[in-house]
């Protein structure tokens, strides 16, 4: 299992889209950063920058996972890893920490921005630290729906273009989310409208309930993954 | 070392492996021959677990691959049909790719740098695997299926595509390998087969047609022999006079194949060798034989008397 979580993260720096993505990420949400704190101090606007942020990582962490176990699948080294003495959830769970990995680094290193707000001000430590680990759990799952949804195909754009509608789908649900007619199915649809799990971290609270719906939620989906490989050697 | 029962694959509503059945013995080299579309990938692939078996069970060293996994697939070195190969890694950092991936103990300098030698890719170490040639990516292929020192071997047709030359050197280390492990080497390709086997099982449309010896199969098949005569000579006569050569059951002339010569494909009765008295017949006559070579059976003949022997057998044990 560490040797595929090494090797995939190594490959991600040997192909561009580790850099596109550090580099892309760190850019948009240094932006955001400045238009939403330091260019407005209040509450509502660190939210904002949150929430922004979610969108931002609802594309681009598609572009991190696309390539997990689509490529092996094209090129047909995935006969080499499930032919090794590893099981398939060792190779699943090395490949979605190398993603996992990949972005919470990034996101690390984006975080030192709100050092910044403490040299102009007095910010409110506990709503910050509230919302990097609500953003960085929900990133977390937006991983695993990456994975997941990589394990389905061999092409990596189709991948890719998936988990962005899946990610965006999920978000929208909480804006549809009422308007949605059977209530049967706004009750399982609700299950997976993330956002509104997301709201008690913008009021500054650490919900445990919240915390577990969203590492339950990215381990349904390596659970997955692991299932739509064990699936497809028996078809 | 290696039991296969019973094994059946069924993609969709497509029998690709029927009820196959064989065993590998410790240190034994083993053909595994058929047409393309035969079964054999799907048969390697059952056997080292990428795929699991619709019914029946593959035990590598006394263990079920689907049981016991990892210990089973510890003992594997497997060479899929299309080398799995990560093109943007270099030689060196793959091989120690695999090495980690297989939870190695040995040495690891050294347990590289001597497959390295045996597979003869040191010059290439340091390169781009997306950069090498076909036979290179072909031997890195069998280099990762060596590292950690697997007791059985599997290559799934590993000479495909390489130049003569090539073929010898893998066909000579595949040779070599047989001293110390136990092999199986699927191809179509039958001179290969005897040239490194032990032993030859034959399956074709997913069904095992044989399961013998090199030599056995060979002669079983071979009995009736075809080869090709380089003879100058007036056509007509020659056609007559061959005709009548004890042994030789049918002529075909073939025609001109270089300047002065005929060539007719000869084919003689089973288990005779009709070469003798064809020598003797066009030295009377005074007719030059300036080449004569026997004509190697494609595996369509093979599959043809094989399975048309198992018909004869099977209908003769129906009578007894
Ligand atoms: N994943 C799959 N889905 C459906 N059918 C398959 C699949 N894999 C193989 N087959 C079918 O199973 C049969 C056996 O295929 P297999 O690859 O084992 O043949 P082979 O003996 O290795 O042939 P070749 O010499 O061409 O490599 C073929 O008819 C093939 O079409
Ligand atoms: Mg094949």
């Amino acid at each position: 299992m560490f040797a595929i979580y090494k090797r995939e993260l190594r490959s991600y720096f040997i192909t561009p889209i580790g850099y596109i993505f550090c580099g892309v990420f760190l850019l948009v949400s240094g932006l955001l950063f400045y238009q939403c704190t330091l260019a407005r101090q209040s509450m509502d606007s660190l939210n904002m920058y949150f929430l922004l942020l979610i969108c931002v990582f609802a594309i681009l962490i598609p572009l991190l996972t696309m390539k997990l176990l689509a490529e092996d699948r094209r090129s047909k080294t995935e006969q080499l890893l499930m032919t090794a003495p590893v099981s398939l959830t060792g190779m699943i769970l090395g490949k979605y920490f190398a993603a996992l990995t990949i972005y919470g680094c990034t996101f690390l290193v984006n975080a030192f921005n709100f050092v910044l707000l403490y040299r102009y001000g007095n910010p409110n430590t506990a709503a910050i630290f509230a919302n990097i680990l609500g953003v960085f759990l929900l990133g977390a799952a937006f991983v695993a729906i990456g994975l997941f949804l990589s394990s389905l195909t061999q092409n990596q754009l189709i991948a890719a273009v998936s988990s962005i509608g899946v990610i965006v789908a999920m978000l929208l649900l909480y804006l549809i989310g009422d308007a949605i007619p059977y209530a049967w199915l706004r009750s399982v649809l609700q299950w997976f409208s993330v956002l509104d799990r997301y709201i008690p971290f913008m009021n500054q609270s650490l919900s445990i309930p919240a915390v577990v719906y969203y590492l339950s939620l990215s381990a349904v989906f390596v659970f997955l993954t692991v299932r739509v490989y064990d699936k497809r050697r028996w078809s | 070392m290696i039991e296969i029962k019973n094994l059946c694959k069924v993609f969709g509503d497509k029998r690709a492996v029927d009820d196959v059945s064989f065993r590998v013995e410790e240190g034994e080299i083993m053909g595994f021959l058929g047409p393309n579309g035969a079964g054999k990938s799907t048969t390697l692939n059952i056997l080292t677990g990428y795929l699991s078996a619709t019914s029946g069970t593959c035990l590598v060293d006394g263990m079920d691959i689907l049981e016991q996994p990892l210990e089973a697939k510890r003992n594997i070195g497997f060479l899929p049909e299309m080398p799995p190969l990560y093109t943007d890694m270099t030689v060196k950092e793959y091989l120690n790719f695999i090495y980690d991936l297989k939870g190695c103990t040995f040495p690891r300098e050294q347990h590289l740098r001597e497959i390295c030698d045996v597979v003869k890719i040191g010059d290439v170490f340091g390169r781009l695997i997306g950069n090498l040639s076909k036979g290179y990516r072909q031997r890195v292929g069998i280099a990762q299926a060596l590292i950690g020192n697997p007791r059985v071997l599997i290559f799934d047709e590993p000479t495909v595509g390489l130049d003569p030359k090539q073929i010898i050197d893998i066909r000579n280390l595949i040779r070599m390998l047989g001293k110390e492990h136990t092999i199986i080497l699927s191809t179509h390709i039958l001179p290969e087969v005897q040239a490194v086997c032990d032993r030859i099982v034959v399956i074709n449309k997913g069904k095992l047609v044989a399961n013998e010896k090199t030599e056995d199969l060979v002669t079983a098949v071979d009995g009736s022999r075809k080869m090709v005569a380089k003879i100058v000579g007036p056509q007509e006569d020659v056609l007559k006079a061959l005709r009548t050569v004890a042994g030789i059951r049918t002529v075909e002339v073939l025609g001109k194949r270089d300047t002065d010569s005929i060539s007719y494909l000869i084919e003689s009765e089973e288990r005779v060798d009709a070469r003798k008295p064809l020598f003797y017949m066009l030295s009377t006559k005074g007719w030059p034989l300036v080449g004569l070579e026997g004509v190697e059976l494609s595996l369509e003949d093979i599959f043809i008397r094989l399975v048309g022997e198992s018909r004869r057998k099977s209908r003769k044990g129906g009578e007894g």
